[in-house]
């Protein structure tokens, strides 16, 4: 294989500047995945014009679309396309180090503050708000999967959640269950025709 | 040594069947550390999804520090990281290699279709073991241990939600407040 003249140089500083930037969009952005691929595309493709808008689109697909947390999936997909190998590695680095250090401070701290009677006051208040919070979100979630008036989708909804809630059945079997009932009928659509499929 | 080897294969696992980001890695989280390995009581949890909630970075790296930190010390954090990402870093990968050699994205879109369903039902049942975990201060779920003061916060919260809209670190500690106020006062 030859280096092709257009990929760009792995040079220190370009992976410099690639840490940097998923370090800093991974400090300061509250509220999960969703938010940080907004962050990255403002960063890569408005000021440093590192990607193009469709491939970050792209990028935002595949990382949602693929196991692990978006965040670093966006990192390791932008990591790839600026730098190969090691800007992937210096991405990557960049979004997981600061939850690392934060999360471990508050570790410490949780283990003083627990049997502490104002903060488990909190906590307790807390802990119904962060099921409203969740609950929001499956609400929202939920109501899209019914839009789509799929009878599949929803019994699967529905059997997923008795499997899970009630009788506990473990979620990765879940998942697996599910990525399957997909391959299946993807099959089935082939079969029966495929101009009218999908 | 057998220790850090659990840490890594639990989250190892947390980030190969987390699709769907956001809360997907929830329930997976739950299952492992609650469920399989009891490294923290489902009232701890609770409290790690709100921590979570509150600081930046994605939930499962978040869950990693905090489960490995109290399990095995810095080494137990730094395993369950590594292990978390390291599905991503070799799938994600190979997904880079397919994208820039075919520019296909139908494929992938098409297995999202059944596993949205499936994903959201196991939000919706760790979000309801919360719940539960709320309504009832972790005890029995008869009458007796009913939490008013944490339903009507609930409530509160939930309507707040769906119909304003606001930011959800804001409602938690609204409720923390309220539920501070109420017990001092």
């Amino acid at each position: 294989m030859t280096k092709k003249p257009s990929l760009p140089p792995r040079d220190a500083r370009l992976l410099w500047k690639l840490f940097v930037s998923t370090l800093v969009i991974s400090s300061f952005t509250f509220g999960g995945g969703y938010v940080i691929v907004n962050f990255m595309k403002r960063k890569y493709v408005d000021e440093l014009h590192w990607i193009t808008e469709q491939e970050m689109m792209d990028y935002i697909a595949l990382s949602q679309s693929s196991p692990g947390p978006i965040a670093v999936n966006a990192s390791i997909l932008v990591g790839w396309h600026v730098a190969g190998f090691w800007g992937m590695l210096a991405a990557v680095l960049g979004t997981v180090l600061p939850p690392l250090v934060i999360l471990s401070v508050i570790s410490y701290m949780y283990s003083l503050f627990v049997g502490n009677p104002y903060v488990s006051l909190v906590m307790r208040g807390m802990k119904a708000g962060v099921a409203a919070v969740i609950l929001d979100v499956v609400f929202t979630m939920a109501r899209r999967v019914l839009k789509q008036r799929s009878i599949v989708h929803t019994l699967l909804m529905a059997g997923a959640f008795i499997a899970a809630f009630f009788f506990k059945v473990n979620v990765m079997y879940i998942i697996l269950s599910a990525a399957a009932a997909g391959l299946l009928l993807a099959l089935l659509q082939r079969r029966r025709g495929h101009g009218s499929a999908v | 040594m057998a220790l850090l080897y659990k840490l890594f294969v639990s989250f190892f696992q947390v980030g190969l069947f987390s699709i769907g980001g956001g809360y997907a890695a929830m329930p997976l989280i739950q299952n492992q550390v609650v469920d399989t390995h009891a490294w923290l009581s489902l009232s701890e949890f609770a409290d790690l999804v709100i921590i979570a909630e509150m600081t930046p970075g994605p939930i499962a790296l978040n869950a990693a520090s905090f489960v490995g930190i109290r399990v095995a010390g810095i080494p137990g954090a730094l395993v369950a990281t590594f292990g978390n990402v390291l599905p991503p870093m070799l799938i994600v990968s190979l997904l880079a290699f397919i994208y820039r050699k075919y520019r296909e994205m139908n494929a992938l879109k098409s297995v999202l279709g059944t596993l949205r369903p499936a994903v959201t039902a196991l939000i919706a049942s760790a979000g309801v073991s919360i719940l539960m975990l709320a309504l009832f201060g972790g005890g029995p779920r008869v009458m007796a241990n009913f939490q008013w003061l944490e339903a009507a916060l609930f409530a509160g919260a939930f309507l707040l939600l769906r119909v304003k809209k606001p930011n959800p670190i804001l409602v938690m500690l609204l409720c923390g407040a309220l539920s501070l106020a109420v017990g001092v006062l």
